[in-house]
């Protein structure tokens, strides 16, 4: 997919997103809109996994450490073919396996998550027997930034660093906010980029909601052979509906019916000038 | 029964109330504090809310060593999270070391509903019943909270107290005396007793009228501490009716249940008894009520129980 067609589904996939968590009347609004690009990059570009493949041991293993952005993965994976999108209309209902968090469960879906600071711990584990087997894929971990403070993180980053696990991308979802306010006001986490090099790992920044920019710094990976590398995603959290950007607020808030169509009618027309310039 | 609001409210309310009379009181959260409804706490007295970051193990060791200084501390985070990721730090710097640390676990059992197992604490009176030094309150109503809160602020141990986010009704009557360690006999039957716990309680209270109309006496213990157990309360409940029930907000194993089971035992007391609480599977998904009514933890669901237990019971 080039990078016209990543952006317009980047759209489509806020529209669903949205959709989805004012019809469960539940949902992490502002987490998932931060972080879909970067799993569109990864699902459609990036990443070797698909229905087809999921139980080939070398497809690549991609770990939502940040779990309450499911319905960012449940969308982009309905996309991918793993089940109907009609199913998500079950999200959070009575004896649905589409839970507010990410089970396996759930075709697609590769660790349970949804506490905070336990990803990374089991993405090294999942890049270490791929050093141990010889095999080639990849794993992809996605962290929230005021999840760093948990500090399985860190420990987990330490044995990254020591068994020289080039083959593991950790993606910080950087958008500055947690749910009590900006990580900053909370606990102050920066310099972020001298830490996790202090920690051993090849950092790269870029723009975490910009798929241009994704692209091209994930096609850099191993930034440097036997380190493992780390990607600080600049984003911003609600991206792409105005009034949802970057208010603490939405963390967890459900869009009403008059916010949802407020929101899809801004993702339409922003999806018709994407059009016009690629006609 | 009147309902009241949420037990998190109410416990919120409360603090708040006990810190603007002693600077010594301490809350800690773990970007909790919306959750713990603990916002006009910190806009009220900034200086006594410390935030230690989505960090929960962080959050009981830094408790513990204020705890160490005089400081009364009230460590506030989920109760999934305060009780399965910060377990060590139980276990040894809060009531191994003998840190009169106030732990509160909020949104507690499933009260998080369809946010999955990760959000529910089905384990927490298991594992902290298996801890020395430690007693562990669930409060039904407002009153049980407000009571739980400005005992844990006098109490000399370490202490646990969970609750959820509903609004509750009131169980209650004003008269009521609260004491960490006694149960709480809400209505006495000869047929069956309700040993109930937490926001299960005025379930089991309803399902006494339900009971009722079916010709069944029916009564209700509120057995608001797990730990110390009121085996007192217990023993009466078993010589006064022909059968017992516990119903508690966490898994059928290591919790109120089989607390009962083993201090009946154990005193040569064999009565009929049924454990009601979430099954021991991968849990359904659903609301707080949906869980409940999937599994039983209703009026009719419970008297249901009742019911078989003592059609069982009279075939003997
Ligand atoms: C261990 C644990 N503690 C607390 C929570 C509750 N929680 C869910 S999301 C969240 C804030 C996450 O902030 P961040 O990592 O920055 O995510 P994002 O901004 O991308 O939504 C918190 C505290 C949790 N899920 N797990
Ligand atoms: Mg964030």
């Amino acid at each position: 997919m080039n990078e016209r067609e990543l952006r317009l589904k980047s759209i489509e996939y806020r529209k669903t997103i949205l959709t989805i968590i004012h019809h469960a009347n539940a949902g992490h609004t502002g987490g998932s809109l931060s972080c879909v690009d970067i799993l569109n990059v990864l699902y459609n570009h990036v990443m070797n996994i698909s229905p087809q493949n999921f139980d080939d041991p070398n497809r690549d293993r991609y770990v939502q450490s940040k779990g309450h952005a499911v319905e960012a993965l449940y969308t982009v994976l309905a996309d991918k073919g793993f089940y109907s999108p009609a199913e998500l209309k079950t999200l959070n209902r009575y004896q649905s396996h589409f839970i507010g968090h990410p089970t396996r469960k759930v075709p697609g879906v590769e660790q349970n998550t949804g506490a905070l600071g336990h990803g990374l711990s089991v993405a090294v584990g999942m890049a270490l027997a791929g050093k141990l087997d010889g095999r080639r894929y990849r794993v992809y971990t996605l962290l929230g930034d005021g999840e760093l403070t948990e500090g399985s993180s860190w420990e987990a980053s330490m044995t990254a660093a020591h068994y020289k696990l080039d083959n593991l991308i950790v993606i910080i979802d950087r958008n500055g906010l947690q749910i009590t306010g900006p990580t900053e006001q909370v606990v102050a986490l920066e310099s972020l980029k001298d830490k996790f090099e202090a920690f051993g790992y090849a950092v790269r920044s870029c723009n975490g909601n910009d798929v241009g920019d994704l692209l091209r710094t994930l096609e850099q990976v191993p930034f440097e052979p036997g380190k493992p590398n780390l990607i600080l995603a600049n984003t911003v959290k609600g991206k792409g509906v105005s009034f949802i950007e970057n208010q603490i607020g939405w963390h967890h808030k459900v869009p009403t019916a008059e916010e949802l169509a407020r929101a899809l009618a801004e993702l339409e027309q922003a999806q018709a000038e994407l059009e016009k310039v690629m006609a | 029964m009147e309902l009241g609001r949420p037990n998190l409210e109410e416990f919120a309310a409360t603090l708040l109330e006990l810190a603007h009379r002693d600077r010594n009181v301490l809350v800690l959260t773990s970007d909790s504090r919306g959750s713990g409804k603990l916002v006009p706490f910190a806009s009220a007295l900034p200086d006594q809310i410390i935030e230690v970051g989505i960090a929960e193990q962080n959050l009981v060791g830094i408790a513990a060593g204020l705890a160490s200084a005089g400081k009364k501390v009230f460590a506030v985070s989920p109760a999934c999270f305060l009780t399965a990721r910060a377990f060590e730090q139980i276990k040894n710097d809060v009531a191994y070391s003998d840190r009169p640390v106030k732990l509160i676990g909020i949104s507690a059992g499933v009260s998080y509903g369809a946010l999955g197992s990760t959000h529910h604490s089905l384990h927490d009176f298991a594992a902290l019943r298996a801890v020395n030094n430690l007693d562990i309150l669930a409060p039904a109503d407002n009153f049980e909270t407000r009571e739980a809160i400005r005992a844990a602020y006098h109490h000399p141990r370490p202490i646990y107290i969970r609750f959820g986010k509903q609004p509750m009704p009131h169980v209650h009557t004003p008269d009521t005396r609260f004491e960490v360690g006694r149960a709480i006999t809400l209505r006495s039957g000869t047929d069956v007793t309700f040993i109930a716990t937490g926001e299960t309680v005025p379930r089991a209270v309803q399902a006494c009228d339900v009971l009722a109309e079916r010709g069944i006496s029916a009564g209700t213990i509120s057995m608001h501490t797990i730990k110390p157990l009121d085996e007192e309360a217990l023993l009466i409940a078993a010589q006064t009716s022909r059968a017992l029930i516990t119903v508690e907000e966490h898994s059928v194993y290591g919790g109120l249940g089989e607390a009962c089971a083993a201090a009946l035992m154990q005193r040569g007391v064999f009565k009929p008894l049924r454990i009601v609480g979430i099954p021991d599977e991968y849990t359904v998904t659903g609301s707080q009520a949906e869980i409940f009514a999937h599994y039983g933890i209703t009026p009719e669901g419970l008297a249901i129980t009742a019911q078989k237990l003592l059609a069982v019971e009279s075939v003997r």
